[in-house]
């Protein structure tokens, strides 16, 4: 178990000093950057000039070990664009972006267990049929455009709900529906087979011959092994949301990181838009070692085995 | 003592010799007969071949030109509208451009960007999955640590970043969305590998002395296969899903091209006085997508060894 | 070992069943898994079900449990148990009779654990569903019972998770589980098929030794006529859905009357007497479809002696004498078997 956990903890190491490898190259793969940020007019001293303000003239390994020791100890440096510290401007809408993210999990949470447990305990009836059309329709259709429709709907046609903005709980409700649509879908069908899975098995119809009843041969003893993989999952759809919050954040003009990150990528705004990389890419890394904490801690065959 | 003479001893039931074997229908039977009766492969199959025909052949299918512009034209309402005009079935966006023209050329740039996106993302992750399955140990570890990275990264971001970089064109968004969604395709392709990997015949081919290569081409790509394409299905969708994200945010494919996302971004500015600009390439991106999805859905059933309903 | 007679005095059997059947619904059809099956268990008895895999044993049990797969459409002319009418009962008050009056154990004890709770968990549920008391009484009861089913150290075992088990111990646990509540039916389904040829044996012990304590009715299914030689009192045969004979060990065993019993018996070989390299018997063909009406004999495609008549109409079960029957147009005349006949020694 605690080998387990230690060989996990490695490994998540070693894919963030990668993902941030990765990140910092990413937009230096367009060429020279000191030609772009000194801008189209600029004679070869300028350009040599920025070049070598930004330290773009050092070697890049040089650069990036520069750049990740100062990241370690949380100077993402500065913004192209506003020269504010990256750190700041991070900060500043890491709020708005958590506080979606989590509305919208939760709610695809609670709308696809119930639904996923009820499609299983009555598979091909028309309950079972309808969570699964509802899963293919959550699957098929655009975030984007089902946020454009909300508006277009609750906000113009009926007024029930602003359509921008972030100062208010309203101000994230259409948003929460947008982006938790997206996970619903894999939630709810991964609850449904688990279930299924649980209540075809052995010790189900043990606890039937138990004369045990209806709720708790559900709940205790199907449910609580078929939401050991849903635990996995919602974790990883987290890292999945904070890093797609850039959609739903430009539909609704929400002030996140992923509206920021936009914003800094049409800026080429590179400091910027490297450290929401990375910064993304480690929250989802650190998640998905906190799902393999719980669901080792759920499941005894992990944490005892 | 080995179990089948503790079961002579016993006498157990099951050593019964059972002399004759059930008549089964052949394979390929079967798939015909499922797939004939499959109301999700067959509706998904019409669409998506619907689709793709009119892709092809949107030049002759309209008399207008998805580029010309006509301001006097300008945001015509749908035809089924007070306003509408059966010269334009769909109406006319923000330039005058007939919407219905523009819905069918955009055809042609999802179903590019779906089948170049899942045939880039197929060829490197069926590559990987192959090669991490069929050799295991630290190869393998490679091929998995290689997953986590990717998995790690956020996609979108990326994507978006990258076609910043190098610029709309159909051919970038392609390549990058094909190097975005192959880790499905590892995981996939890895463990049918594992599989297929102890079965009797891999160690007779094996035994025989026949190289790793034509193993892997000969016996254990066909196995494969019919998960590759299900799993191709899916991808194809997510890549249209996520061409007409890009395209919408202004970083996707660039205007004029008539792409779907690109349509809901420039009828955006409209939308609370002509929602049809918006609402008509959405609900083609939707049926696509369902349409390829049931289609894959399909595929998988149809193919599946044992009778899945 | 002693052998309780059949209805010994005049206590009524524990479990009555008359006239099961279970019909499956499948693609192709209705699917007879059950047809007319009766059986009767007295206190303290041991009937054993025994036929091959597909036979509907299973089944059977699953009727009489009240778990039968949802798409199967359960029928009974009569299932009594205790005295009480289960036809006439609500689901809820079945339900509220299984575990507590009658028990099962499963083949599989590595599977029909929940991975996820403790030993304890499990089997002081029961226990507290039952309102036979709280969680201490509970806690009390299924060390106890550990204990008794020879298990060591059963405190520390309480705490423990089915996967820390062997299966053996799985399968004790499971055993002391259907015990916690006292039930007086017992229906152990191929419970010793899972596990090594040594568990095998300390298993069966286990179960007629607490069988005999408790003065359960045990209903055994199995496939292994060695099981039915030591354990049963009396036997049911089942092929293709159907009771073929009925009657105490003994009867079934030196005198079978059914075609189908007499090939069963001829599979087996008997140490010291089979010759070396000798031939043993086997039934040739297979096991008829369950799916549609029946024609005539099921057994009418593979038996050796089969004539016009048999395949006319469905053969019935007929009497002969208290408890034995036979499904066999034949059955007048068993002077046929007295050649299949032999000793089968009573506990291998």
């Amino acid at each position: 178990m605690t080998r387990f956990l230690i060989h996990r903890a490695l490994i998540a190491v070693l894919v963030a000093i990668t993902v941030s490898v990765i990140g910092f190259s990413l937009l230096r793969l367009s060429g020279d950057l000191a030609t772009e940020l000194a801008g189209d007019t600029a004679k070869p001293e300028q350009i040599a000039q920025v070049a070598h303000l930004y330290g773009l003239d050092r070697p890049l390994y040089a650069q990036y070990f520069d750049w990740a020791g100062k990241a370690l100890h949380g100077d993402l440096g500065r913004s192209l664009f506003s020269n504010e510290p990256v750190s700041l401007l991070i900060g500043q809408r890491i709020g708005v972006t958590v506080q979606v993210s989590f509305m919208a999990l939760i709610f695809g949470l609670v709308i696809s267990i119930p639904l996923g447990v009820l499609a299983a305990t009555r598979p091909n009836s028309w309950v079972d049929r309808m969570a699964l059309s509802f899963a293919v329709f959550g699957q098929a259709v655009p975030g984007f455009w089902l946020g454009l429709i909300l508006i277009i709907v609750f906000g113009v046609m009926l007024r029930w709900l602003p359509i921008s903005g972030s100062d208010h709980f309203s101000n994230f409700i259409l948003p929460m529906v947008t982006l938790g649509m997206s996970v619903m879908p894999a939630f709810m069908r991964l609850t449904r087979t688990g279930m299924l899975d649980a209540l075809d098995s052995d010790y189900i119809r043990m606890a039937r011959a138990k004369g045990l009843s209806t709720s708790s041969i559900l709940f205790k003893h199907a449910l609580r092994n078929a939401i050991l993989p849903v635990v996995s999952l919602t974790a990883v759809s987290l890292g999945f949301l904070l890093g797609g919050s850039v959609i739903v954040e430009s539909v609704f003009a929400l002030n996140g990181i992923g509206f920021l990150a936009y914003q800094s990528i049409l800026r080429t705004d590179f400091p910027v838009v490297q450290s929401i990389v990375v910064f993304v890419s480690v929250a989802y890394i650190a998640l998905t070692l906190i799902s393999d904490l719980v669901n080792a801690y759920l499941d005894p065959r992990i944490r005892l085995g | 003592m080995t179990s089948i003479e503790r079961d002579r001893l016993t006498g157990s039931l099951d050593t019964i010799p059972i002399a004759a074997i059930l008549e089964a229908p052949s394979p390929r039977t079967v798939m015909r007969r499922r797939a004939a009766t499959h109301i999700g492969f067959l509706f998904g199959g019409t669409v998506v071949l619907g689709a793709i025909l009119i892709a092809i052949f949107a030049p002759l299918l309209t008399p207008y030109d998805p580029y010309a512009q006509d301001l006097t034209q300008r945001l015509i309402p749908p035809v089924w509208a007070v306003k509408g005009s059966w010269a334009h079935l769909l109406g006319t966006d923000s330039l005058g451009r007939d919407y219905l023209t523009r819905l069918m050329y955009g055809a042609r740039i999802s179903l590019i960007i779906g089948f170049g996106a899942a045939t880039i993302a197929g060829i490197i992750g069926t590559s990987l999955g192959l090669i991490g399955g069929y050799f295991g140990g630290r190869v393998d570890a490679v091929v998995m640590y290689f997953v986590n990275v990717k998995l790690s990264l956020p996609g979108i971001l990326v994507a978006l970043s990258l076609i910043s970089v190098f610029g709309g064109a159909v051919w970038v968004v392609v390549t990058v969305l094909g190097f975005l969604f192959w880790d499905r395709f590892v995981v996939v392709t890895r463990s049918v590998t594992q599989q297929v990997r102890t079965a009797d015949y891999v160690a007779a081919a094996e035994a025989v002395g026949a190289s790793h290569w034509r193993i892997i081409v000969g016996e254990i790509l066909p196995n494969v296969m019919n998960h590759i394409i299900v799993i191709a299905s899916l991808e194809m969708a997510v890549a249209i899903l996520v061409e007409a994200a890009l395209s919408f945010l202004g970083l996707g494919i660039r205007p004029p091209t008539p792409s779907w996302g690109l349509m809901i971004s420039e009828g955006r500015n409209f939308m609370f006085f002509q929602p049809y600009l918006v609402a008509i390439p959405g609900i083609a991106i939707f049926v696509l997508v369902i349409a390829i999805n049931m289609l894959g859905d399909g595929i998988r059933d149809i193919t599946a060894p044992e009778g899945r309903n | 070992m002693t052998r309780t007679p059949y209805f010994s005095g005049n206590e009524k059997p524990i479990l009555e069943v008359e006239g099961l059947t279970v019909d499956i619904d499948v693609p192709a059809g209705k699917l007879h898994a059950v047809s007319d099956v009766d059986l009767h268990v007295g206190r303290g008895e041991t009937l054993c079900i025994v036929g091959e895999s597909g036979c509907g044993k299973t089944m059977t049990a699953l009727g009489v449990m009240g778990l039968t797969p949802r798409r199967a459409t359960i029928g009974a002319r009569r299932l009594v148990l205790e005295g009480q009418d289960l036809l006439a009962m609500s689901k809820a008050e079945r339900s509220a009779l299984r575990g507590d009056r009658m028990a099962m154990i499963f083949q599989d004890p590595m599977t029909s654990l929940n991975p996820v709770y403790t030993v304890g968990n499990q089997m002081e549920e029961i226990y507290r569903h039952h309102g036979k008391g709280g969680h201490r009484e509970a806690r009390e009861r299924a060390e106890y019972l550990l204990e008794k089913v020879g298990i060591t150290a059963a405190k520390g075992r309480l705490g423990q998770y089915p996967h820390q088990l062997s299966g053996g111990l799985r399968q004790r646990v499971m055993i002391a589980m259907t015990l916690m509540c006292e039930p007086a039916l017992i229906i152990a389904d191929e419970p010793t098929t899972a596990l090594d040829v040594t568990i095998q044996a300390q298993i069966l012990r286990l179960l007629a030794d607490l069988q005999k304590e408790y003065r359960m009715a045990l209903v055994l299914i199995t496939h292994d006529l060695g099981v039915v030689a030591r354990m049963a009192d009396r036997v049911i045969v089942m092929y293709a859905g159907q009771v073929v004979e009925t009657g105490t060990a003994e009867e079934v065993f030196t005198a079978p009357m059914h075609p189908y019993t007499q090939g069963l018996l001829d599979c087996i070989p008997i140490p010291g007497k089979t010759l070396r390299g000798a031939k043993l018997g086997s039934i040739p063909g297979i096991v008829p479809s369950l799916i549609g009406d029946l024609t005539g004999c099921q057994f009418g495609n593979r038996c050796s002696y089969a004539f016009a008549a048999c395949a006319a109409a469905p053969v019935a079960l007929r009497k002969h004498g208290k408890g034995r029957g036979c499904r066999c147009l034949l059955d007048t005349a068993p002077a046929s078997a007295s050649v299949h006949a032999k000793p089968v020694g009573a506990a291998p």
